[in-house]
């Protein structure tokens, strides 16, 4: 497309199918006690950098 | 649904439904303003002084093809999705309080100087393993299991969290369930032996900080009243720097007093810090040092100024991650989850030193929010309340664009500001559309 330029390919309603197991974090024991935010904790079925870091020490 | 809005010069459109994010040129960002209530001609006619009409039946066209292709527009009803549940809540994540008894003075503490306002107590061994033993039996079907140990500070009762830790080892492996422990600590206390032990069994750590010096004395004392910033600061970087910059947040909290907070996550950042979350205080609109609906202009500007930079640090040595812009566009939350959010009340739970369970740590002190204890389970039928919050059900949620980024925001906010868990805490929605408008922002300047 020349006028837009689309960033994800993960769209919400294809997550109805995949998602919901409830295996992931629970927001507030991230960082934050105090001010909700739930779409900056990962999903539990993508492997994080971190989590491949550890593996390889 | 869309939310289209320009920042750093990029023009942004978010599909709220989808959840779809395009960057468009001028001509599609006009053409969205009038595209739901102009026929296609009378659009063209409209803005025929700014474009040619080839070059808007160009962009038209564009936005036709993601509209057919649920991108752009996208209705949805996702009512039907919510989890109906059963009577039993399943119990997922605790935070355990080990310590209702703190050896910093916080001005802004929502928990009292650790007692909640209550007597300063600490959670012995035995009420701990009933902690254990409480949500293992309560998690279903759940394999990831939850405890954040809290306080008040709770290096101060550090022995029992070594001891509850232990003992879960050893149920986890008897009921198949993988615990992942954190700790939220002030880091007075921090040392090499319990730093290797946190290392070695806390899947996160929160450090507490607040930034530049000056603004974390104000707020952050010791009980005599001296500064803590010199004396925990060397703590904070070698626990950072043993986790490898990772799996940890140095975490702080900006008031009215430093509005100009952005200076105070730098100033955390040039000291090394990756990961870095800096929150806005919570307080009764009473309080000196309380965000005011006037401090929200500046406070937007802080948060542009954050993400500019960060932008600017993208993949260089001094690059570092904001908690509250962290968003992942391709791995994130589950439409699930997005919809419930926090799962206070009902699969994260928080216990006092005494073994009685709350809606969440925030609750804690609020004698119509105490739900069980750990030995009963639970026993009050509040639970029903939680397990009713949803964005559809707020009425305000439902309409606002950010809902599937917030999830309806804090229930405790919400009581404690309305007096109604569904009336969210208006400032704090505010302060977290901007943050959201940032995090994408920042995204988009740094993938095109």
């Amino acid at each position: 497309m020349k006028h837009i330029k689309t960033l994800n390919s993960k769209l919400l309603n294809n997550t109805i199918v995949t998602g919901g197991c409830g295996e992931c974090q629970t927001s507030c024991q991230s960082a934050c006690k105090t001010s909700c935010t739930v779409a900056n904790q990962s999903c539990e079925n993508r492997v994080t950098a971190s989590d491949l870091q550890r593996n390889r020490k | 649904m869309i939310h289209k809005y320009r920042q750093n010069e990029i023009n942004i459109v978010l599909d709220v439904e989808s959840g779809a994010i395009h960057v468009v040129d001028d001509i599609v960002y006009d053409i969205l303003d009038y595209y739901e209530n102009m026929p296609e001609d009378v659009l063209c006619g409209h803005l025929s002084g700014k474009y040619t009409l080839n070059a808007l039946k160009e962009a038209l066209n564009e936005v036709e093809e993601l509209k057919r292709n649920g991108l752009l527009f996208s209705e949805f009803d996702y009512s039907s999705q919510i989890s109906k549940g059963g009577n039993k809540p399943v119990v997922k994540a605790l935070c355990l309080n080990v310590a209702h008894d703190c050896n910093l003075r916080c001005g802004y503490c929502f928990a009292g100087e650790g007692e909640y306002g209550g007597k300063r107590a600490m959670m012995s061994l035995k009420t701990g393993k009933k902690a254990v033993d409480f949500i293992i039996h309560n998690s279903g079907n759940r394999h990831n299991l939850e405890i954040d140990f809290f306080g008040g500070e709770p290096l101060m009762n550090f022995e029992v969290v070594e001891g509850i830790i232990s003992y879960a080892r050893d149920e986890e492996r008897k009921h198949n369930k993988n615990f992942r422990f954190t700790i939220t600590t002030n880091g007075l206390l921090l040392n090499d032996t319990n730093l290797a032990f946190i290392n070695e069994n806390m899947h996160n750590l929160v450090l507490s900080l607040d930034g530049r010096k000056e603004v974390n004395d104000v707020m952050r004392n010791t009980i005599s009243g001296e500064s803590c910033y010199e004396i925990i600061l060397p703590k904070l970087i070698k626990a950072a720097e043993s986790r490898y910059q990772a799996d940890y947040y140095v975490r702080g909290t900006f008031t009215h007093h430093n509005l100009d907070f952005s200076k105070d996550v730098l100033h955390l950042a040039n000291l090394g810090f990756k990961q870095i979350s800096i929150e806005p205080v919570v307080a009764e609109d009473n309080k000196d040092y309380s965000i005011k609906e006037d401090d929200l202009p500046a406070l937007y500007e802080q948060y542009e100024i954050l993400a500019k930079e960060m932008a600017l640090r993208y993949g260089k040595e001094d690059d570092f991650n904001f908690f509250h812009f962290m968003i992942d566009l391709e791995g994130g939350p589950c439409l699930a989850k997005r919809l419930t959010g926090c799962g206070a009340g009902t699969e994260y739970l928080a216990v006092t030193p005494e073994g009685d369970l709350y809606a969440c740590h925030q609750f804690i002190g609020n004698e119509n929010y105490k739900l069980g204890n750990v030995d009963l389970g639970i026993t009050s039928d509040k639970t029903s309340d939680f397990k009713d919050l949803n964005v559809f059900t707020k009425e305000v949620c439902a309409a606002c664009w950010a809902k599937y980024y917030c999830s309806g925001g804090c229930a405790a906010n919400a009581l404690n500001f309305n007096g109604d868990l569904k009336i969210p805490y208006e400032i704090g929605c505010d302060l977290q559309r901007k943050r959201t408008e940032c995090a994408i922002a920042l995204k988009c300047a740094v993938e095109f």
